[in-house]
């Protein structure tokens, strides 16, 4: 582990250090910084800015603090009311105790868990650009089938940002050059010739809230992860969904993937395929089948393109 | 001298050391104060598989930073050579594994030796490596023997003419991964010396045998090596013998006169301190219309090192199992650019029962006869390769009153017959076996001032509960309550035990307490101390015929969506001769068919051929069931009474757990779904495709 300096902030002006990295729960930063593929100079710990709060929006909605752990949020009545599936995301991940550390704007911007940008020995285009990228070869299965390229084949790991991306979720920034917003859909980037750069982030831009916004059928929503063993497993495939349903046709739906891609993966394709279809097990796979025709499996992950599928009929088949 | 009626052995007695670990006071060999001047170690280790090491330089700024020393080939003292190649570290060159040990960077912090570590500057010429197995290999040979020392290869009868002539046949093969055996407690040595005595807390399976490996290769007779193992958090066979850290650490402190201390962070244990060989296991059973096989053949193809030739004695188990007038069996090793493979858990007969038990469970389909019966038509009443009587044998009772208690009797034997909802519902059942054995070894028993007693053995306790077993049986041996009975263990220079290992320590020191015990309460009263030493009457026993047996039964159910797999029940029925503490023995049992349950659905180590390395060398990576994958699981044993194994008439239950029930899983698989998964782990993306 590398030395570094350390400093608290206690508000977000004071947080907006160039060149600082910010630690929140710390869970996967101090990792990372253990197994050398986080070197930072200068820790800028961010759990003291007050951003711990999950807010009411104005026009309805929440606004949930950068800080807000894991655990609490997935707690929240509002959010178990209004949103399930975010609730059911949080609850999917990780374990007790990590969850009582990670915090909103940690988790959505966790990296990614491919085990050779782990493991400070090997290549990884994502951690030292131009030194190639040995997954694509190599150890794959659980990476991506979506909007990879050939520098790069990560998927993001969170199990929140899914559920995120599907609620049309706006992350708030603070940064050197103010305020800004960006959809959670847009945060990350695809991996491109310049996978080094996980989300479109500047350097010592804060993020302050993530905005979720009202949508009165999320109040009908479900999270359904599928991962290796019951439980503390990173997901394998997770699909997100929000529908909305009117005698027997989906008037509206929300849908969005994990563990497929290097974002979270938001089927705007499968749900223009829905909207005003039957509620049926047949336009669900069809809708699914329009999103995944965008595939392309290594050898070793092509199973993640019919898990998707049936996950898709079978969660939307639980909501109608 | 008083006398109790109450037995101890067979009571449910508490881990005495139980309170210590739950509060933190039990200590573990990273955890020894030994003074201001303790010094940290780091390992660099190579970062490829095969070449030479041509340099080490440090880094200007890391010299200032307080670091100490930085050892390696270049400057490392010379060892004298030991048994096992792995030890000699810095003793060549030459590099044989990805993770090999190229370097030791000792610091006053572990930071500061940890971050050295990561900035040295190591030359190597790389050559191209080789570490995949596979069955076509040119360099497959057959070894002279398997471990410890049995043949590799048997045959009898005519196998392949009852092949021709079978009307049922089954040539299956079957995979299993590398596995690694992660104990808790990742390997740790505290290392100081005392003039020229070496003092050594470290965390292994066998002390006395640690004190003899590093004092071989510092030249010291095993006397003036003290090895101290109060606790260990585990090893699954992976702290049987000394390894790289204990000599790393003793040479560390010699060169630095300071001691020092070395604990392998996680990753490291997936190079460094061993692993299960994969296997590549064919199996062909033939039989006759009525369910008797007619021939049994069982060949693994495995790997060991370019350092050391380790070859896991896979087929071995097949040998006892089941009658055939016709039989072969063998092993073909092929040393690969790869770490050395070790003991885990039930070497051999935890990955070679996958294969055979899985065959049998195919057999039966093809027969049509339900696999409890078709075990039990071909159960047989002597050795079946050697003719040996065995000295207690309750298979079939096993698998009788096992199928009684899971409910095995109304089992429809097609498979993909139950679904509720989403999930295909089946069960499977496979045997089970580990050998009985016993090791010599000598404890010593003294009467105190106080009227108490103390007894001594070299002996571990690896969490499994060896203290309080060994108190048991010295209180009954003694005829005094447990309360006056204090066993000490985890120390070479108490008399010397064997290692805990084989599923074997409470037989071998258990005898050697046993007698020591009884000597001194018949022996001459003014004498306050005996000593006993059981290695003749050890080595007089007939070796063969001498197993614990055993049934496991799983119902799994299956996601038909997405192929994820999840263990509803899993039961055990043993044989495993006298239990000597049914907590112990009960949790013993439980955690090898937990220890199953991970090799069949979730253990294994990825290799990367290209990079010479298992991928997913943490805990978060490297999947072993969690909580939430154990729903009801249950141990249940006979009463087995064998007075031809040992004084106490206990066999081994630390193993056969793991033993049978990977494969009880996978035919509850197949019954579920009517998918047969022969690549072990059986994930869902082997699964789903076929559903
Ligand atoms: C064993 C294990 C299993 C896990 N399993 C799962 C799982 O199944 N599903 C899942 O979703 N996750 C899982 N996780 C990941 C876990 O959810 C994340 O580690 C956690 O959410 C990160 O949050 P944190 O607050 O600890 O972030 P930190 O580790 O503190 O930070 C993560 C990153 O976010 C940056 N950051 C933090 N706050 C801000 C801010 N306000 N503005 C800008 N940048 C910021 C940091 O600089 C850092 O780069 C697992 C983790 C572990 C260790
Ligand atoms: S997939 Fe991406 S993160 Fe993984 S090795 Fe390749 S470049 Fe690195």
């Amino acid at each position: 582990m590398k030395t570094f300096t350390y400093r608290t902030a206690t508000d977000v002006a004071q947080g907006l250090e160039p060149g600082a990295t910010f630690l929140a729960g710390g869970t996967n930063l101090v990792d990372l910084m253990k197994l050398g593929v986080a070197t930072p100079d200068v820790l800028v710990d961010v759990n003291r800015l007050g951003l711990g709060e999950v807010g009411d929006l104005p026009g309805g909605g929440l606004r949930i603090g950068a800080g807000v752990r894991n655990s609490d949020l997935a707690a929240d009545p509002r959010v178990r009311r209004d949103y399930p599936v975010l609730s059911e995301a949080l609850l999917a991940g990780a374990s007790g105790q990590l969850r009582n550390m990670a915090t909103t704007a940690g988790n959505l911007l966790q990296r990614t868990r491919c085990r050779y940008f782990m493991d400070a020995t090997m290549p990884c285009n994502k951690r030292r650009p131009g030194s190639g990228c040995p997954a694509r070869e190599g150890d794959h299965r659980n990476l991506a089938i979506l909007g990879a390229s050939p520098s790069c084949v990560a998927t993001h790991p969170s199990d929140m940002a899914v559920a995120l991306a599907a609620l049309d979720a706006v992350v708030r920034i603070s940064g050197p050059a103010g305020e800004r917003t960006v959809p959670v859909t847009e945060l990350h980037r695809l991996p491109g010739d310049t996978p080094d750069r996980d989300t479109v982030l500047e350097h010592g831009e804060l993020i302050t809230a993530v905005d979720v916004p009202s949508l009165g059928f999320a109040a009908r929503s479900a999270y359904r992860k599928v991962r290796d063993r019951a439980s503390y497993a990173f997901a394998v495939g997770s699909v997100a969904a929000a529908a909305q349903i009117t005698d027997g046709t989906v008037t509206d739906v929300r849908l969005a993937f994990g563990a497929v891609a290097h974002k979270p993966w938001r089927a705007f394709a499968a749900e223009e395929a829905l909207r005003g279809r039957p509620a049926t097990r047949e336009s669900f796979r069809a809708a699914a089948d329009a999103e995944l025709a965008a595939a392309e499996p290594l050898r070793d992950n092509a199973f993640k393109v019919p898990l998707i599928r049936n996950l898709v009929a079978s969660v939307l088949e639980g909501l109608a | 001298m008083t006398t109790t009626t109450d037995r101890a052995v067979g009571q449910p007695i508490e881990r005495l050391e139980g309170q210590d670990k739950v509060r933190g006071t039990a200590r573990y060999a990273a955890e020894y104060p030994v003074g201001d001047e303790l010094a940290y170690a780091w390992v660099a280790q190579s970062t490829v598989a095969r070449g030479t090491l041509t340099g080490v330089t440090v880094d200007p700024l890391v010299e200032a930073d307080d670091v100490i020393a930085v050892l390696w080939h270049g400057n490392a003292p010379r060892l004298s050579e030991a048994d096992d190649p792995e030890l000699a570290v810095f003793q060549s060159d030459e590099i044989r594994y990805r993770g090999q040990a190229l370097a030791l960077v000792v610091a006053r912090t572990l930071e500061a030796a940890r971050r050295a570590a990561g900035l040295l500057v190591v030359e190597i010429d790389e050559e191209p490596h080789d570490c995949v197995l596979r069955t076509d290999h040119p360099d497959l040979y057959t070894p002279d023997k398997v471990n410890p020392a049995f043949p590799s290869e048997t045959a009898s009868g005519d196998v392949d003419a009852a092949f021709e002539s079978s009307p049922t046949t089954i040539d299956v093969t079957y995979r299993t991964p590398a596995l690694h055996n992660n104990p808790m407690e990742p390997h740790a040595t505290t290392a100081l010396w005392d003039g020229d005595d070496l003092v050594l807390y470290d965390s292994n399976q066998h002390p006395p045998g640690i004190a003899a490996a590093v004092g071989t290769v510092f030249d010291l007779p095993p006397e003036r090596v003290h090895v101290i193992t109060e606790h260990v958090g585990g090893g699954f066979g992976s702290k049987g013998s000394a390894r790289p850290n204990a000599v790393l650490a003793a040479m560390a402190a010699r060169v630095t006169g300071r001691p020092v201390r070395l604990a392998l962070p996680r990753q490291a244990l997936f190079s460094m301190v061993g692993h299960r060989t994969p296997t590549i296991q064919r199996v062909r059973l033939a039989a006759s219309s009525d369910g008797r096989l007619t021939a049994i053949d069982h060949e693994a193809v495995e790997h060991s090192s370019r350092l050391f030739e380790f070859a896991e004695q896979t087929v071995v188990a097949t040998r006892h199992m089941y009658a055939a007038p016709n039989r072969r069996t063998g092993h073909r090793l092929v040393r690969l650019d790869m770490p050395t493979p070790r003991w885990m858990r039930a070497p051999g007969e935890a990955p070679g029962m996958v294969a055979l038990e899985c065959a049998m469970d195919e057999l039966a389909v093809a027969l049509r006869l339900d696999p409890i019966e078709l075990r039990v038509r071909n159960e047989p009443s002597v050795e079946p390769e050697s003719g040996v009587p065995f000295s207690s044998r309750h298979y079939v009772e096993c698998l009788r009153r096992g199928a009684e208690r899971f409910g095995w009797a109304d089992r429809d034997p097609r498979p993909r017959q139950r679904r509720e909802g989403d999930w295909w519902i089946g069960t499977g059942v496979a045997g089970a076996t580990y050998p009985t054995m016993a090791q010599p070894s000598t404890a010593r028993a003294r009467r105190l001032s106080s009227g108490d007693y103390e007894v001594s053995i070299a002996a571990t306790d690896l969490g499994t509960g060896a203290r309080t077993i060994l108190t048991q049986i010295a209180a009954d041996a003694l005829g005094v309550p447990l309360s006056q009975v204090r066993v000490r263990i985890g120390d070479s220079t108490l008399p010397k035990a064997s290692v805990a290992g084989g599923s074997s320590g409470s037989a071998s020191w258990g005898w050697a307490v046993t007698g020591a015990c009884q000597a001194l309460r018949s022996g001459d009263p003014s004498s306050d101390e005996a000593v006993f030493d059981s290695t003749e009457l050890v080595q007089q026993q007939e070796k063969d015929g001498k197993h614990a047996f055993g049934a496991h039964f799983a119902e799994v159910r299956v996601d038909a969506v997405t192929g994820e797999v999840r263990v509803s029940r899993l039961f055990g029925m043993y044989a495993a001769g006298r239990i000597l503490n049914p907590r112990t023995a009960r949790s013993q049992f439980l955690g090898g068919m937990i220890m199953g349950m991970g090799m069949a659905l979730h253990e294994e180590s990825v290799l990367d051929p290209a990079m010479g390395v298992w991928v997913n060398h943490d805990l978060a990576e490297y999947h072993i069931p969690s909580h939430a994958d154990i729903e009801s699981i249950e141990a249940e044993w006979l009463d087995e009474q064998d007075d031809q194994i040992n004084p106490m008439g206990s066999k081994g239950v630390g193993e056969i757990g793991i033993v049978g029930s990977p494969a009880a899983i996978l035919n509850a698989i197949w019954h579920a779904t009517g998918v047969r998964v022969r690549d072990l782990p059986a994930r869902l993306d082997k699964i789903l495709p076929h559903l």
